[in-house]
């Protein structure tokens, strides 16, 4: 996790909990107002589901926007190495649709950095396939912007 | 980013033009109450996102672990849509973290970023300070988008650009973030800036 910062952005008043329940989905308020419920708790703490585990070797890999998709059976680790119930959750969804660590996290409703390191366990068992996008800020070609710009305006 | 190469290869970086996925992602800021929920949920389906953070040491004051020592992790909530364009081409809309303390949040979400939104409430203008610095300081294109809620006062364009001293190559919108078609706009002209920028560069 990307803990560093640069400086500015002062720190202050961590009343949160880690562990909180974030079980609202209304979406009409706004995402700041999260913080309200800070006081609910939850019976699991999200890391006890990654052993305590707060980064993987390879959960870097893993930005906001990668694909995950399942891997074709045969080629997999084997159905037992995805042990744990939210391994198994992850790979449902997956193979239904490929969808993006964003998507899965919001999902499952766990956080990020605990999804982050369930996928990485499925990603050295070689049951997910993982295709990290094109930025399209890194894209020279302009035909893409433009199919964004038509594709808005026809939304 | 640390990528190591053992894994580098099972793991396929989409390219243009093979059929794999190219993201857009699009950054959604403004302060508290500004309307970025609201804004993001008139274009796409929005979902709550949550991460766990480490706090990093040397944006701890001291004196705030103070009864809850061993603390090392805080949850920052934001929302995301998705819009798909067709298959194997989707924007991502990421609505930031409205506080101002969750800046390495926003550092994750503006990588790779193509551009971004700065929702403005006329109310409170100086709400939107911090995001156009931060999007100024890392060469992330913005437009503002003024949100014109139902009784707030209405102010030139022209106005707003003055009193957020923005340079003449920002647009400043006005929008209705509850609408999708003034949503739509405000997303095109985030592109359209990109565009602009990109052709700037290429040509």
């Amino acid at each position: 996790m990307r803990g560093e910062q640069d400086g500015f952005g002062g720190v202050d008043g961590f009343e949160e909990e880690p562990d909180d329940a974030f079980d609202d989905r209304d979406a009409d308020h706004d995402a700041d107002a999260y913080a309200d419920e800070a006081e609910l708790g939850q019976l699991v703490r999200p890391y006890t589901l990654t052993r305590g585990r707060t980064r993987h070797a390879v959960s870097e890999v893993f930005d906001l926007v990668t694909q995950i998709g399942a891997a074709p059976r045969e080629s997999g680790g084997g159905e037992e190495e995805a042990q744990d119930p939210e391994h198994e959750a992850i790979l449902e969804l997956v193979r239904v649709r490929t969808l993006s660590v964003a998507e899965l996290a919001a999902d499952l409703d766990l956080p990020l950095g605990v999804v982050r390191i369930l996928l990485g366990d499925l990603f050295e068992a070689e049951l997910i396939h993982v295709t990290r996008p094109v930025p399209a800020a890194e894209l020279p070609h302009v035909d893409i912007l433009r199919e964004v710009i038509r594709g808005l305006r026809a939304l | 980013m640390p990528v190591g190469i053992a894994y580098d290869a099972r793991v396929m970086r989409g390219t243009k033009g093979d059929g794999s996925f190219v993201a857009v992602k699009i950054l959604v800021a403004g302060g508290f109450g500004a309307g970025k929920t609201t804004l993001v949920g008139a274009v796409s389906e929005i979902r709550p996102l949550r991460t766990e953070e480490r706090l990093s040491a040397a944006g701890r004051p001291v004196d705030d672990t103070h009864g809850v020592e061993g603390k090392t992790t805080t949850t920052v909530a934001m929302d995301f849509g998705r819009i798909d364009i067709r298959e194997g081409l989707a924007v991502y809309l990421f609505g930031t973290p409205g506080q101002d303390r969750f800046w390495f949040v926003w550092d994750e979400l503006a990588q790779g970023a193509l551009g971004a939104v700065v929702l403005a409430d006329t109310r409170r203008l100086e709400d939107c300070f911090p995001s156009v610095d931060y999007f100024e300081r890392r060469g992330i294109p913005f437009v503002v988008a003024v949100n014109c809620f139902e009784g707030a006062q209405l102010y030139p364009a022209d106005q707003v650009r003055d009193a957020l001293d923005l340079g003449a190559h920002v647009p400043v919108v006005l929008c209705d973030a509850r609408e999708r078609d003034s949503v739509k706009e405000v997303l095109v002209h985030v592109v359209e800036l990109a565009l602009t920028e990109r052709e700037s560069v290429y040509s």
